[in-house]
């Protein structure tokens, strides 16, 4: 493994190795131990990334990632709201705040002892001061959570795993309905998240994950479990 | 005979799938050209032949019965916001153009990506009855009725897909395809209630409504309706996963019992779903 993570074209082909045995039944606990075997300090931290883990376990330490980032977004809007806030807009961002940090928390106390650590935040591309750059990386934040969300549903194993992201992906998205309208009356569900299906989008760990790395300083979640490093 | 749509979606959904699948390719290869050959009467066999060979899973019935649930689900939906859109009088203009003329066209895209994936396996789409056999006797000419039955049709459509998920748990395609309706129905859900909040419509206790589903400790229904109570039964649970919600650390104390209810939707299982929406079927 460790020559192949030299070579692109072999982790490529690695990664699709052991896909092809992940797809099914017994072979997916055979494929996940193997890769396992190959992580150099599973859950742990190696160089400036955090290992999500394999198996449900990674897919809920990437929610709990991603829950970790929407709750200290919203818990800095309510802390420092911007100009010219109205009373309204005040209550939907303090309850969603309440919302997301209810979701952060959940999966702490799920995770236990697989948690990932704390995550810190880097929001210096959002100005916090202003109405239009705070609800644009809300509804950032808020699609991209949908998206995670329905890629990932099929990756977890055990049946109440995903009956739980079932209960969370859908407040995730009345919040990011909530958030466009806010934004623009009507939007709740336009084209640029709906296809000619009239289905919301689906992204894979590896769309979502570089994209939640870059709202991340310090330490970034990695997935090799996942081929994604 | 159509999966190609579907399998368009996955390859929209998951862009290295044509590479994660390589073992797999062949299986489906043999898939689209069986499908080629076989009468559009062998429909449900060879449907059930690609999630098995494709997937590795045993497509059994319920794949198929999950969708058409969907499917009916959809129907109803649709035929309601058609109907909502062509009655005169009925819908206020700048609510048409902003909601209702796009959830419309969601609901019958939706319906027309059902049918396609279940091919002649689906089923036809029953006659309806928009008052619920006299329950909403004024829902095509009095607004504030048709907002009530949007209101709880979302909110219900929401949580039949939620409890539709287990059902479909190992089959990429089609369990990514319902949550990917189950997404935007939450959105539709959330836009009603926006709409409903921007005319100052009060649901349980004086409190405008919200986007998300509150309620308390003793109401699970939020939207002070009745009639729907049914609908939102058990919406107000705060146990998840074996954790009291109300245990946990929130940014000042404890989780509130209102975030605790509002921050987890609540699923319902498909004879729940069935007996509520029974009253609408002719």
């Amino acid at each position: 493994m460790k020559t192949l993570t030299q070579d692109p074209q072999g982790e490529g082909m690695a990664r699709r190795q052991f896909l092809r045995y992940a797809g099914t039944g017994a072979a997916m606990a055979a494929g996940v131990l193997s890769v396992a075997s190959c992580k150099k300090n599973p859950g742990g931290v190696a160089n400036d990334h955090v290992d999500i883990g394999s198996g449900d376990i990674a897919i809920l330490n990437y929610a709990y990632a991603l829950e970790q980032l929407e709750a200290a977004f919203y818990t800095q809007v309510a802390a420092s709201p911007y100009a010219g806030i109205s009373v309204s807009e005040a209550t939907y961002l303090t309850d969603i705040r309440d919302h997301e940090v209810s979701h952060r928390e959940f999966f702490k106390a799920a995770l236990a002892g697989n948690a990932i650590p704390g995550l810190t935040p880097d929001f210096s591309s959002i100005n916090f001061a202003d109405r239009t750059s705070v609800l644009g990386a809300a509804k950032a934040f808020e699609d991209l959570g949908v998206a995670a969300y329905n890629g990932a549903g099929y990756m977890i194993q055990n049946v109440a795993y995903l009956a739980l992201a079932g209960k969370i992906v859908s407040v995730e998205a009345r919040h990011a309905s909530l958030i466009r309208n806010l934004i623009s009356y009507g939007s709740f569900a336009d084209t640029t998240v709906l296809d000619a299906n009239a289905l919301d989008r689906a992204f894979t760990p590896a769309q979502v994950i570089p994209i939640a790395n870059t709202f991340l300083s310090g330490t970034k979640i990695s997935a090799p479990s996942l081929g994604i490093y | 005979m159509d999966f190609y749509n579907i399998l368009d979606q996955i390859e929209k959904a998951d862009p290295e799938f044509q590479d994660r699948i390589s073992p797999r390719r062949a299986a489906i290869k043999n898939i689209t050209s069986f499908g080629s050959k076989v009468a559009v009467a062998a429909a449900p066999f060879a449907f059930a032949t690609l999630f098995k060979k494709a997937y590795g899973q045993t497509a059994n019935a319920s794949v198929t019965t999950v969708l058409n649930f969907a499917l009916t689900l959809e129907y109803l939906e649709s035929y309601f916001y058609n109907q909502g859109i062509a009655a005169p009088n009925l819908i206020p203009a700048a609510d048409k153009s902003g909601y209702f003329t796009t959830i419309a066209a969601h609901e019958m895209a939706h319906v027309a990506f059902l049918k396609s994936v279940l091919s002649s396996a689906a089923v036809p789409s029953p006659n309806f009855d928009l008052t619920a056999k006299g329950t909403f006797p004024d829902v095509l000419t009095n607004y504030n009725t048709y907002l009530a039955v949007s209101l709880a049709f979302e909110d219900t459509g929401v949580r039949a897909y939620k409890g539709q998920a287990g059902n479909l748990l190992g089959n990429q395609v089609p369990l990514t395809a319902a949550l990917q309706i189950h997404a935007v129905e939450a959105r539709h859900a959330s836009a009603i209630r926006y709409l409903l909040a921007t005319k100052g419509f009060k649901g349980f206790n004086g409190q405008v409504i919200k986007p998300w589903i509150s309620g308390s400790a003793t109401v699970s229904n939020d939207t002070g309706i009745a009639a729907v109570n049914a609908n939102y039964a058990g919406e107000n649970n705060i146990s998840q996963g074996g954790v009291d919600i109300t245990t946990l650390n929130a940014v000042n104390g404890k989780t509130s019992l209102t975030a605790a209810i509002e921050g987890f939707d609540e699923p319902l299982d498909m004879p729940t779903v069935l007996n509520i929406v029974a009253p609408f079927i002719k």
